[in-house]
């Protein structure tokens, strides 16, 4: 697997939330991907970096495309140095929340891309890495 | 600050979202139109969504908010014009807006509000 080109962006402010969907439209279109998985990947986009800044306190974006074989993929990981997320099981449940939304966030983010990795302890922030194929 | 604009049609309150939405935005928005219901007795307010290529869940949920709040103030709400990926995407996040009354188009949505107004 080779990685084509990375980059980075931080998400402080919530127009930064605005600002990583824009991006990521952008990567997303950049790796040919149809509308509907765009639009999938964008949405997701948009709860990981609401949540890096509400919950972790703001963080970065890290963008990674990537090649493997003919297949093309856009990677991106949100990282925060927050509380980290104390029960992940209750996290990744559908309506559950610790902030006053519906708790789709998360749960949400993980329906909309193929590939979803969790990383986080408290008091050791929070890393989460989704990955989308064309 | 910034504003999204509502414009009023005799009873009739309209609102068309053309930037990109973030969470001040949005809550804005959902001050606004219930001032604006009060102030001027709308009995119904249209929502335009076409122009947005992303609806998440916090937006999903001013759009339910809106609705639950001016049927609590005797105002319909029609949503319209959400793009197909769009509303494929919000199925699929778990939000399909059980409350809240959708058309196709502005049109179809201006009628069907007129209608029901007309009802009461």
């Amino acid at each position: 697997m080779n990685v084509r080109s990375s980059g980075s962006q931080p998400i402080a402010i919530e127009q930064d939330v605005v600002l990583a969907r824009q991006t990521a439209r952008k990567l997303a279109t950049e790796c040919g991907m149809r509308l509907i998985d765009l639009t999938k990947m964008v949405t997701a986009v948009s709860e990981l970096a609401r949540n890096t800044m509400v919950y972790g306190g703001g963080g970065d974006m890290d963008w990674q495309i990537l090649e493997d074989g003919g297949r093309v993929g856009l990677r991106l990981t949100f990282r925060d140095e927050g509380p980290g997320i104390p029960d992940l099981k209750l996290a990744l449940t559908d309506g559950w929340t610790s902030g006053g939304g519906l708790g789709l966030g998360l749960t949400g983010a993980r329906r909309l891309v193929e590939e979803f990795e969790l990383d986080t302890a408290p008091g050791e922030g929070t890393r989460v890495t989704i990955t989308r194929w064309t | 600050m910034d504003r999204i604009p509502i414009l009023q049609m005799g009873d009739l309150l309209l609102v068309t979202i053309q930037v990109d939405m973030y969470d001040q935005l949005a809550l804005t928005l959902q001050d606004d139109l219930s001032e604006r219901i009060s102030r001027t007795s709308a009995r119904g307010v249209l929502i335009d969504i076409s122009a947005l290529d992303m609806v998440d869940s916090f937006i999903g949920r001013m759009i339910d908010t809106i609705s639950g709040l001016s049927k609590i103030m005797d105002a319909q709400t029609v949503l319209v014009g959400m793009q197909p990926a769009v509303a494929i995407t919000l199925v699929e996040l778990g939000l399909t807006l059980p409350g809240v009354s959708t058309a196709l188009n502005v049109e179809r949505g201006m009628k069907l509000l007129q209608d029901r107004v007309r009802e009461q």
